[in-house]
């Protein structure tokens, strides 16, 4: 496809996301590496030792928390779990969403109407109670998580694509493909895919720092990642507690997360300028 | 002392000049029409006369109004300025007046900004003037919203609003370009009957315009004044090989072209066409009734009619774009399925289009190479690559576009050379008929004439016939065989392209062709025969549609629709076109 090797192209020239890019990669290396490497595991609890500030000796670089366990391990597997929400929530908001947008979009009429009701009406859903309601039918899980925040997420990519295809269908480049005689799939392929790439990479780099809120948000009113397993968000939920004795449990995490989230949004940026073909001079 | 002085205007954006050492003056109640093609910085030097440049504009020189300097005024100075001696006229009514504003309100507000009328005065001063500008039921416009009015309205409404302010100086970029030409030529002789001892700078592409309108003319080219002088002298005799290039490039509709002659065999016919939309709320919206039309091989039939008058859904039926409702369409005696899905390949490579924005019609993404190239690859998926890109490049050669354009996208071509690569498109295939929606509407005066050389130079290498659509009877005459006229979705007048410039027997092809101005001073042309505007199509008046605006309506003609009958191998609906045929 000389149209993905364009946009890699000029990706690569990009500073934006050089640096974004790299930072991520790198956290999400030392995320993978540090607990491994590191002398502490993330059960490990010493109740002689709790609330210590963060110091090099015993290798304890972001301190304990209030059970004694090692901050770095547990920050380190808290991004594991936070990038994996946010990976695994947008992957399936994605497939879902372009996949149902586009066939409302190329539908249109009564499918269209029919399928953009039934989104309606999830959006009218309140997600909370949604959450809760889960929670209660199928017990706290890992795995509920990816699916609540998946369910939420994939409208409002569904509505963007259905959207742009809608438009894209009406211009006058799809008319003269198919007076060209294009096929109906070589017009989604040739025509109208390549112009939403760029709109729903943009928006996917949205949706990742959306859903490491709503995990965040989750496991802060208690709801998402359960201990000993833990996530930024719960880290930060703990924080809140310890936050006049031990300001570091907060800011560690906290910060953490801020990077994460920054660099996506940064991202986000750098790539709807790759992917407007104006840009190219 | 001048009204307006603009002396050594230079403006720039980054290092980008778009004015240059500008200077010209404009006298009290004179009127001046500035010419230039797109990005010839005519409306940069509107907007730097009003004050209105964005802050990334450097400018240097100055622009004097009645002695006050307009560069380094502040913005208090300027506004106190643009109250009171300079008004402007935009090109889009729609975008120039606020949408949740009542035109009463809107004008109000400018009377009580410029002067300390009371509510009822001011009122009342709006009133008198939108009966000035020809609202004849000004108490309704008054109430109304901006989108309840026609364009020709609006335009009306924003002449109404900039002379409120009683200007020195009356600016209008463009204040025609967005409307049909039967009132383009209203709001013409509106501006030239109201402006009183205002002062006109009129900008515009269209040197018809300024032929019939102007005392003076200044003509721009990349920024740069090239000429001025008075509009007839200019016109008699250019001295700026720009000017020439101009006026030569204008589209003469009093002056007949020679064109190759025709073949005898029929290559398509329309039969009785009908194509209807369903308009929630409204019903059934008829955008052509009955319409039935034969092109021959080699030949050009130019369909006319303003915006609509179902020319854009007649091209679209026939491609098989939007559903017929009654009829057929046959090509070389064969008829063609409805939909473009279930008619054969081949049949589909025959008939090409060719549309109104050549840039929205070429896909962002791809490269000129492969926008040109699809077609053939659908057609003919057994060529190799080179014979293919070989084939590319001829295409592009016999357009005008050598091989650097292969790898462009479509945001790196100025108009015309996008509208080439789409008629590339559609030439590769060796249609038979090829089909021009507005296809020259878009462009400057040059390039259009460039592509309507190169339309006619492949139809007499190839015998391609044109179904040529467009609302400007002025490149009609330099392009086709015959002209089929539509008003409201019914074929008016149809018949040879001579002898409709000389002899139109239907009232409304000839106040059409009053209407189109005259690249001439002497022929000048321009004229507004017709009032008011087309009637909307959801609701066409009963009997011969046209009856409402005619002149010449007879009781007859408000309750019979006219047949087509056959005149001197004229064919018009007309019921006294036996009467009515006047030479001019």
């Amino acid at each position: 496809m000389s149209a993905l090797g364009r946009f890699w192209r000029r990706a690569r020239r990009s500073r934006s996301i050089l640096y974004c890019g790299g930072m991520l990669t790198g956290l999400v290396v030392v995320a993978l590496l540090g607990p491994v490497l590191s002398p502490h595991n993330y059960l490990q609890t010493d109740f002689d030792n709790i609330l210590r500030a963060p110091s090099l000796v015993g290798g304890h670089v972001f301190g304990r928390d209030d059970l004694g366990r090692d901050l770095f391990v547990r920050s380190m597997l808290g991004i594991q779990v936070t990038m994996l929400v946010a990976i695994v929530a947008s992957t399936v908001s994605l497939i879902i969403g372009v996949v149902y947008g586009a066939i409302a979009g190329l539908a249109g009429g009564r499918v269209d109407a029919v399928m953009m009701r039934f989104v309606d009406t999830l959006y009218a859903l309140p997600f909370i109670f949604f959450v809760i309601l889960l929670m209660v039918a199928f017990e706290r899980n890992f795995i509920l998580i990816f699916v609540a925040i998946g369910a939420v997420n994939w409208l409002d990519m569904a509505r963007i694509v259905r959207g742009q295809t809608l438009s894209l269908r009406e211009r006058e480049f799809v008319q003269a493909a198919a007076l060209g005689g294009v096929s109906f799939a070589g017009i989604i392929l040739r025509h109208i895919a390549p112009n939403l790439i760029g709109v729903v990479t943009v928006y996917l780099t949205l949706t990742i720092p959306q859903a490491i809120l709503v995990e965040s948000f989750l496991s802060f009113l208690g709801l998402g990642i359960q201990e000993p397993q833990t996530s930024l968000g719960t880290l930060v939920d703990a924080g809140v507690n310890h936050m006049e004795n031990a300001a570091w449990m907060l800011l560690i995490p906290a910060a953490l997360l801020a990077l994460i989230l920054l660099c996506f949004n940064f991202l986000g940026d750098a790539l709807r300028d790759v992917f407007d073909v104006r840009q190219a001079r | 002392m001048s009204l307006l002085a603009v002396e050594r205007l230079n403006i720039r954006y980054g290092d980008r000049a778009v004015v240059s050492d500008l200077s010209f003056a404009v006298e009290a109640g004179e009127s001046v029409g500035l010419v230039g093609e797109s990005g010839s910085g005519k409306t940069q030097t509107a907007l730097a006369v009003l004050g209105l440049l964005p802050g990334s504009a450097a400018t240097s020189g100055s622009i004097r109004i009645g002695g006050a300097d307009i560069l380094g005024a502040s913005e208090k100075v300027l506004n106190e300025i643009r109250a009171r001696r300079i008004a402007m006229v935009f090109q889009d009514p729609m975008q120039a007046l606020n949408p949740y504003l009542r035109v009463g309100q809107a004008l109000s507000r400018v009377v009580s900004a410029h002067t300390t009328a009371n509510d009822a005065e001011a009122r009342q001063r709006v009133l008198d003037m939108l009966r000035r500008v020809g609202l004849a039921d000004a108490e309704r416009q008054y109430r109304a919203y901006p989108h309840q009015l026609s364009g020709g309205m609006r335009q009306r409404v924003m002449i109404a609003s900039a002379l409120l302010v009683e200007p020195e100086l009356l600016i209008a970029d463009e204040p025609t370009t967005a409307l049909d030409v039967t009132v383009q030529a209203q709001i013409l002789e509106l501006l030239e009957d109201v402006r009183d001892d205002t002062a006109l700078l009129l900008i515009t592409h269209d040197l018809g315009i300024v032929a019939g309108r102007c005392e003076r003319m200044l003509v721009l080219e990349h920024g740069r004044l090239v000429e001025q002088g008075r509009t007839t002298s200019v016109f008699s005799g250019a001295k700026h090989a720009h000017t020439q290039a101009l006026i030569a490039a204008a589209p003469r509709p009093d002056r007949g072209v020679l064109l190759a002659p025709v073949a005898a065999d029929k290559v398509l016919e329309i039969r009785n066409a009908e194509v209807s939309y369903f308009e929630r709320g409204h019903g059934r919206l008829r955008a052509v009734q009955a319409l039935s039309l034969a092109l021959q091989a080699g030949e050009t039939v130019a369909v006319v009619g303003e915006s609509g008058s179902g020319k854009s859904s007649l091209v679209r039926a026939a491609l098989g774009l939007v559903p017929l409702q009654a009829g057929q369409v046959i090509y070389c005696g064969e008829p063609l399925a409805a939909a473009l899905q279930q008619r054969s390949t081949r049949l589909r490579r025959d008939l090409q289009l060719v549309f109104q924005d050549p840039v929205g019609s070429l896909n962002p993404q791809m490269q000129v190479r492969s926008i040109v190239a699809e077609p053939l690859r659908v057609h003919a998926p057994e060529l190799s690559r080179a014979e293919r890109s070989r084939r590319v490049v001829a295409i592009l050669d016999k357009v005008g576009l050598d091989e650097s354009y292969l790898k462009r996208h479509p945001h790196q071509l100025s108009g015309g050379e996008a509208q080439r690569v789409a008629i590339a498109r559609a030439l590769i295939l060796q249609p038979r008929v090829l089909f021009c929606d507005e296809a020259v509407a878009s462009l400057d005066g040059s390039v259009r004439k460039q592509i309507l050389e190169l339309l006619r130079r492949v139809q007499q290498e190839t015998g391609l016939a044109i179904l040529f659509i467009t609302h400007d009877l002025a490149v009609v005459r330099a392009i086709s065989h015959r002209v089929l006229v539509m008003y409201l979705g019914r074929l008016v007048e149809l018949s040879g392209s001579e002898a409709l410039f000389t002899r139109a027997r239907h009232p409304y092809t000839q106040a059409l062709l009053q209407a189109v101005p005259v690249p001439d001073p002497i022929a000048a042309g321009g004229h507004a025969s017709l009032s008011g505007e087309t009637p909307s199509i959801l609701s066409p008046p009963g009997g011969c549609a046209f009856h409402p605006r005619c002149a010449h309506a007879r009781n007859i003609c408000t309750t019979t629709r006219p047949s087509l009958r056959e005149i001197d191998g004229v064919t018009v609906a007309c019921h006294r076109a036996d009467e009515l045929l006047q030479p001019h």
